[in-house]
């Protein structure tokens, strides 16, 4: 009868065990729904150039080079804080940005452009946001790295920082560039 | 005065039809249903707590029309729900889906119980075993006789 005793200390230590393992894993983002879309191809989309009107971008044309898809809006005040990495990611030449202009006028994405400088080397008009659904877009700015196989290998929710960038997009970016180029 | 009191009440009914905030009637009474089903049963993932058929933020409203077209296409439920979680993963359904990652969560508190009434029934055995083995009488009972 003496292990009476003894099993309610170790089970109470294994539950404990179990949730402070838990606490531990839990991501500290401040968003922690995982992108189901990581290792899968990104959406076939065909938009609107907003620069170069009657032109299209396409996920077709772009496919042999990795690139990174950034949604942003006019309306979008994190988009705003996080322009200025966005323009020294294109000063440093590794990736193309694509924007993907999501829910907004055309007026005012170009106004925004003007006034702010443009990171983008195209940005797709994405008006009615079937493409945001697409990549499971939560909410603005978000960021996707895709591979030259046209896989999406990261997401970032949130603004874009050099932190992050140095920390989870460049690794992937020098691990895919394909041989030779 | 009783009569204006609720008249003013009606009033409000009204007021809050008129805020909904999804309008939406499509003329079949069966998709209507469908639509109405699938919206409370999908997650607006802006507001995490809302489903999308409660919450007034764009992206809900994008993703009724989504449902709206779908069902109107004549998707079934199950095609629907497919094409949200592809695109926003298992999070965005109130309802959880079985899965081998989450079995335990389904099967966790039944196989609690199982083992807890297996060591209770042990006990209650255990304990009526001592009943029998203690079957001299009382010190008073046997001082009666």
């Amino acid at each position: 009868m003496k292990n009476r005793f003894i099993i309610a200390p170790i089970a109470f230590a294994v539950l404990a065990l179990v949730l402070l393992i838990g606490i531990l894993r839990a991501p500290r983002g401040e968003r922690i729904i995982p992108s189901v879309l990581i290792g899968k191809p990104v959406p076939a989309f065909e938009l609107p150039n907003l620069t170069n009107p009657g032109t299209k971008v396409s996920s077709k044309a772009l496919q042999g080079k990795p690139y990174v898809l950034n949604i942003w809006g006019t309306w979008c005040v994190t988009c705003r804080q996080e322009h200025d990495t966005l323009l020294k990611i294109q000063q440093m030449n590794e990736v193309p940005l694509i924007g993907v202009n999501w829910r907004d006028e055309d007026t005012l994405a170009l106004q925004w452009l003007s006034d702010l400088g443009n990171p983008y080397s195209q940005i797709a008009v994405d008006r009615e946001g079937r493409l945001a659904i697409d990549l499971g877009v939560s909410a603005a700015p978000e960021s996707f790295l895709v591979d030259a196989n046209g896989v999406i290998v990261h997401k970032h929710s949130g603004a874009l920082t050099m932190e992050i960038w140095k920390r989870d997009f460049e690794p992937l970016i020098a691990g895919r560039a394909p041989a030779g180029s | 005065m009783r009569i204006v009191l609720l008249v003013l009440l009606a009033a409000l009914l009204c007021v809050r039809a008129a805020f909904a905030i999804d309008p939406t009637t499509l003329p079949d009474p069966q998709q209507q249903a469908r639509y109405q089903k699938l919206t409370h049963e999908l997650r607006c993932m802006q507001c995490l707590n809302q489903s999308i058929a409660d919450s007034p933020v764009e992206l809900a409203g994008e993703l009724r029309n989504q449902v709206r077209e779908m069902v109107v296409a004549g998707k079934t439920d199950d095609e629907i729900r497919d094409y949200m979680v592809a695109r926003y993963g298992e999070f965005i359904l109130f309802r959880p889906r079985f899965s081998a990652r989450n079995v335990w969560l389904w099967f966790g508190p039944a196989i609690m119980l199982v083992i807890g009434a297996f060591i209770a029934v042990r006990i209650i055995r255990q304990r009526s075993k001592l009943v029998e083995q203690d079957n001299e009488p009382l010190e008073e009972e046997a001082a009666g006789r």
